[in-house]
């Protein structure tokens, strides 16, 4: 009986060799370990045996047991090992094809520009005011120290509206404000209302649309966007508007940038300024787009006109104060080599992803 | 202005290089936009140069004085002549067909001789016949005669464009001089804002330059010569109105002869942008770049004759109705009922502070010059110079304010010069009528202020010493911060008020002359103001960036625009609001953007139309104003809009994927859906079927937010959108954002998630076609009650053989849940009993497989 199963063993071993599947290896072991695989049966038949016999036969019979169940314990193994190494190897894919296109939604570039000018004026504490878009002549001019027939009014070009009721050749009272200073009439003037008595400071950012009589060209637009600054308090002088102003500079255009102030005239403040920063497209050595002189134009300031802060509703006497104003589309141009001015109202999908 | 630099150096020293003078300048305010070159060395290196940089530099081995000793004929050229020129070494023969020394041919040698400019061989000049370009002398032939060199015209030196004849020089010019040296230049040209309009003259920019480097200002003789008999009784002045015309004088030279200025005096004019006429209007010209005062030169013999032999009586007054006068530029012009003229009393005379009249202007026969000074009403003279489109320089500066003071300043000195150019002797005495003198304000300033304004730390000493720099004359009482420093404006100004006003412009002038560049630089100190937050303003941001988040792309388009473009949005048969519903422009750019837009819609169409053109997929919106005219209100309404529109794939195009579906009316619902949701809202929008005009009539809804419709949503007419030439569907929303924003809830709270399991079920029910899906689902939520935590529509189905005709069948995902227990399948099966009853009940519906 033992050479029998000698030679079964001998048999399955050989077998095991030759298996080099899942299903092969599934038969082998039904064939060769189970239920009715000879060795299993031989198990049945130990009681023919002498009983002298049966321990010496039982532990060979064991021992072939174990060793065909370790063999096909390493076999399927070995077979998933090589078929998960099979399967990995033909998912491999082509990693270097594009990726799926997710839609991205984006601001207008006007609109980051904005944020970001006045995100760095509100950690500075100012706080934004918005004002209507259609202004009378008194907020858009008069109120601001520009009478009619004053000649800075030659210095902006202005929209008039038609106003039911107006008398032919009479100086319209309605236009589309030629910029946001009248904001600064309307907060004085609402920061007054909280305390006539004794208005409280002010420090308010005014971002908005403003409207010009130009041609639209290159270099020139019927409409864009300025940011105004106003700052009305007891004790607010010139050195006051230079800090601000350059702390804002440093953080928008970069840590290291020089700025300078020139005298310059705007009928609402009093002295005004203008500020260049140096050109941080060539560090002030000269390029194309500051034309050779490092350093761009990118804001007018000055201190708030006394007439101005009187019309707001703030005695002139007791407090002072600075205003400032600039172009987000001309910083948006400076910091992104934009050429024309035309880019901002066209929404021309091909550039607008580019932000 | 354009400031010749030789003409400046008459008045003031300048110590610095034309380049850092500009520098200096700019800084002050008084910004040079431009420097033209005329003989002065050039920049070599602009970098770092403010301003725009032209010209020509003359060679001083090169181009110099030189003397015309005999002019002869040409040998075998008659339009041409020989030049016999001594240029202070050694003479040349040179070759010129400059006709103003055609005279001079044949005369044998000239005593004295011509001054003229002599180029030498290698001289670089602009070149006459092609603008913008130079040329270099070289050695070559002219009939025959060999010529190297020649003798200039102003527009070979870069002075001017006269090109008729060569420049004849003064007499006294100095042979054999470098030209440079002589009379070489370089012209400013300086923006002078508003406030300057006291530097509308060379003293003014002289003072300027004297006060920021510390050096004198030297001005010129005005006083009157005064060796004539008076002009007491030769001429009577009548002012008719002291607030337009606050003084008017008048000053008589008699025995001129009229001619040109010397050449001197013609090339300033020139320079500063004038053209020289005669001596005696060249000098009114002259005084006025001088100290800024426009004067005008009458022919007094005219106005004798208009006076019949007597003395002329000059009036100003306001125009009469529709009286015409011809101006010296020969039109003949009607002027409107609020312009002044200087009249006599047979007519107008000139149109006052603008032009003068043809009639009694200076002309060659000449010999007797009433000379006008005067100031007028700056608002009258703007207007008048506005309304008949009459820029002259004389408006320009009267128009900006004139100091009365200069009256009599200005009229001595045109009478010396005419006197010194045009001879003759000056009456004694001039005629002045200054009805409304001026008072010159004083102002008091304390250190204090100069802090305080400024952050300045400056004595009172420092800060009279800048003041004074500018000629205010400067007392100082007490000491210390409080001391008054006692300002008195000097009399050229205009421009410096009193009281809180005056005190700013003190401080102005201070922080100009201290130099903006040394002021400190100090962080906000004051007190912080009373934090307000605009509630709508954060709205606003929240809706754009969650629609951002949505992958839209914002869109900026332009407020104005036209009934015809937003016209163009409306379908077939609509008709569109008539031209009063918009806020109208008065002076439109162009009849395309005469108005302010009333919706966003047809500007996003016309966005999505161009970029149609190279991208298929858009989805777009923008939030802004639009414009209502309200009746009764001078201003509009300006409600903020929200606009957004989607059309072509629902996703952009893949390799892998079939092409994708295009977008529909539920993209764009799900994108509110999903905005509201990000927003808060309290309760869901709620899309009722409707109309509207831009949009296909089976499918728009209604939005409302609560009880209130907040606007449209919906595809856009397949007629419209043809029009836009928009490929797919066009899937639009236009939705007040006002309500939107003030529905956000100030704060919210979660949901608490069950801990025990949620029982989920498929329920499908029948019903007719025309019932909305909505109202199903509002039925089911309420049948459910609190334990329906969620009901989710996942199939939508029809088919007339199987349903039945004009059925539908809506399949749900119903999810129950209890926040305190596990659901037992007795819970389920009873509120799903409740769910299906009131669903047949209130809907007529069927369970389907039910
Ligand atoms: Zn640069």
């Amino acid at each position: 009986m033992l050479e029998d199963l000698e030679r079964a063993y001998q048999n399955a071993l050989a077998e095991l060799d030759e298996v080099a599947d899942q299903d092969a290896l599934e038969a082998w072991r039904v064939r060769h370990l189970g239920r009715k695989a000879p060795l299993m049966r031989a198990y049945g038949r130990l009681r023919d045996l002498p009983p002298e016999e049966r321990p010496q036969v039982g532990r060979r019979i064991n021992a072939m047991r174990d060793h065909l169940q370790n063999a096909y314990e390493a076999k399927a193994h070995a077979l998933r090992e090589a078929a998960l190494r099979r399967s990995l190897e033909e998912e491999r894919i082509d990693v270097t094809l594009p990726g799926r296109p997710k839609p991205i939604g984006r601001l207008h570039p006007t609109t980051r520009t904005i944020r970001h000018i006045v995100r760095i004026f509100q950690d500075m504490g100012f706080q934004v005011f918005r004002s209507r878009e259609v202004e009378t002549d008194e907020y858009n001019f008069q109120l601001l120290n520009i009478p009619p027939h004053h000649p800075a009014r030659d210095m902006q070009d202005t929209f008039y509206v038609r106003t039911p009721g107006a008398q032919e050749g009479e100086t319209p009272p309605v236009v589309l404000r030629t910029h946001t200073s009248p904001g600064q009439i309307h907060a004085m003037r609402f920061y007054a209302s909280l305390n006539p008595e004794n208005p409280p400071p002010i420090r308010v950012v005014l971002p908005g649309m403003v409207f010009r009589y130009e041609q639209i060209t290159a270099r020139s637009e019927i409409q864009f966007t300025q940011v105004e600054g106003l700052v009305v308090g007891r004790n607010i002088s010139f050195a006051d508007l230079k800090g601000t102003l350059n702390e804002w500079a440093r953080r928008m255009f970069g840590q290291h940038v020089r700025t300078r102030f020139r005298a310059s005239y705007f009928p609402f403040t009093e002295p005004s300024a203008e500020m260049d920063v140096e050109c941080f497209l060539c560090g002030g050595k000269g390029c194309p787009v500051c034309k050779y002189t490092g350093w761009l134009e990118v804001l007018g300031s000055g201190m708030v006109h006394p007439v101005v802060l009187k019309n707001g509703g703030y005695d002139p006497e007791k407090f002072t104060g600075f205003a400032f104003g600039m172009g987000p589309e001309r910083i948006t141009m400076l910091r992104h080599g934009i050429k024309d001015i035309r880019f901002f109202w066209s929404n021309d999908v091909r550039l607008l992803e580019q932000f | 202005m354009k400031v010749p630099i030789s003409w400046l150096k008459d008045y003031v020293d300048i110590p610095v290089s034309v380049e850092e003078l500009a520098r200096r300048l700019t800084n002050a305010g008084l910004e040079v936009e431009a420097v033209h070159y005329v003989g002065l060395p050039m920049p070599e290196d602009t970098t770092g140069l403010d301003f725009k940089v032209s010209g020509l530099a003359w060679d001083p081995e090169k181009i110099v004085v030189a003397e015309v000793r005999e002019v002869v004929p040409h040998p075998n050229a008659d339009r041409l002549v020989l030049a016999r020129v001594f240029d202070g070494q050694e003479e040349h023969m040179v070759v010129t067909g400059a006709p103003n020394l055609f005279p001079y041919k044949g005369q044998g040698p000239l005593d004295p001789p011509l001054k003229v400019v002599y180029a030498k061989e290698g001289a670089v000049l602009n070149d006459p016949y092609n603008p913008g370009q130079t040329m270099r002398l070289k050695r070559r032939k002219i009939r025959g005669v060999t010529s190297y060199s020649m003798v200039c015209s102003e527009r070979e030196l870069g002075i001017s464009d006269e090109h008729e004849g060569i420049i004849i020089l003064d007499p006294d010019a100095p042979t054999g001089t470098p030209l440079v040296d002589y009379m070489g230049d370089a012209v400013l040209d300086i923006a002078i804002t508003p406030n300057m309009a006291r530097n509308l003259g060379l003293i003014g920019i002289a003072r300027e330059v004297a006060a920021l480097f510390g050096t004198e200002l030297r001005k010129p003789d005005t006083r009157l010569p005064e060796d004539g008999p008076s002009i007491q009784g030769r001429a009577a002045i009548r002012i008719t109105d002291p607030d337009v015309n606050p003084r008017f004088a008048l000053g008589l030279i008699e025995g001129v002869r009229i001619g040109p200025s010397p050449y001197e005096v013609q090339r300033r004019l020139r320079l500063a942008g004038m053209r020289p006429i005669n001596n005696i209007v060249d000098a009114t010209n002259y005084v006025m770049l001088e100290w800024g005062e426009p004067l005008h030169a009458f022919d007094y013999d005219v106005l004798r004759e208009r006076a019949e032999g007597g003395a002329p009586t000059i009036i100003t007054r306001r125009a009469q109705p529709g009286e015409t006068i011809t101006t010296l530029d020969g039109e003949t012009r009607t002027l409107p009922p609020y312009a002044i003229v200087v009249a006599d009393t047979q007519g107008p005379l000139s149109i006052a502070g603008v032009m003068g009249g043809q009639e009694s202007e200076v002309n060659p026969q000449t010999t007797r010059v009433l000379l006008e000074a005067a100031v007028w009403d700056p608002i009258t003279i703007r207007r008048v110079s506005k309304a008949l489109k009459l820029n002259t320089e004389a408006a320009y500066r009267f128009s900006r304010g004139v100091h009365p003071a200069l009256v009599p300043l200005a009229l001595g000195r045109a009478l010396r010069l005419m006197q010194q150019w045009a001879g003759g002797v000056v009456a004694r005495d001039i005629l002045d009528a200054y009805p409304k003198p001026h008072r010159d304000p004083v102002n008091v300033i304390t250190p204090r202020d100069v802090q305080r304004y400024l952050g300045l730390n400056l004595s009172a000493e420092a800060i009279a010493d800048l003041l004074r720099r500018l000629e205010f004359e400067v007392t100082i009482e007490g000491e210390g911060p409080d001391a008054r420093l006692v300002v008195r404006t000097p009399p050229h100004r205009l421009d410096i008020g009193e009281g809180v006003v005056g005190r700013a412009d003190l401080m102005e002038e201070i922080a100009r002359l201290y130099g903006y560049d040394r002021i400190p630089e100090t962080r906000l100190a004051d007190e912080l103001p009373p934090q307000v937050s605009d509630p709508r303003l954060e709205g606003e941001t929240q809706v754009v960036d969650t629609l951002v988040k949505l992958g839209l792309q914002e869109v900026i388009t332009y407020r104005l625009t036209s009934p015809e473009r937003e016209a163009r949005a409306l379908a077939p048969g609509v008709t569109p609001p008539p031209e009063d519903a918009y806020v109208q422009l008065l002076n439109p750019i162009s009849e395309d953007r005469r108005v302010l837009r009333r919706a966003l819609l047809p500007n996003l169409l016309e966005v999505a139309e161009r970029n149609a053109r190279f991208v298929e997929r858009q989805a777009l919106f923008e939030v802004g104003p639009v414009f209502w005219p309200r009746e009764g209100e001078l201003l509009p309404d300006e409600p903020a809009h929200l606009a957004i529109l989607l059309t072509g794939p629902r996703e952009p195009e893949y390799w892998t994927d079939e092409a994708p579906e295009t977008m529909d009316f539920y993209d764009l619902k799900g994108v509110l859906e999903g905005l509201a949701q990000a927003l808060h809202l309290e309760e869901p929008l709620r899309f009722e079927p409707a109309q509207h005009p831009s949009m296909h009539p089976g499918k728009t809804a209604v939005v409302y937010l609560g009880a209130r419709a907040i606007g449209h949503v919906g595809e856009l007419h397949p007629e419209v959108a043809a029009r836009y030439d928009i490929p797919y569907p066009v899937i639009v929303a236009e939705l007040e954002l006002a309500p939107l924003v003030d529905a956000i809830p100030e704060r919210y709270t979660i949901r608490p998630i069950s801990p025990y399991p949620p029982v989920v079920e498929d329920v499908a029910f029948i019903v007719d076609e025309a019932i909305p899906a909505a109202q199903v689902e509002q039925v089911i939520r309420e049948a459910g009650g609190a334990r329906l935590v969620r009901v989710e529509l996942f199939d939508v189905y029809q088919d007339p053989e199987k349903l039945g005709p004009g059925k539908k069948s809506l399949a749900y995902h119903l999810t129950y849940q209890d926040p305190t227990r596990t659901l037992t399948d007795k819970d389920a099966a009873k509120i799903r009993k409740r769910i299906i009853r009131r669903v047949e009940q209130t809907l007529g519906a069927k369970l389907r497989g039910g």
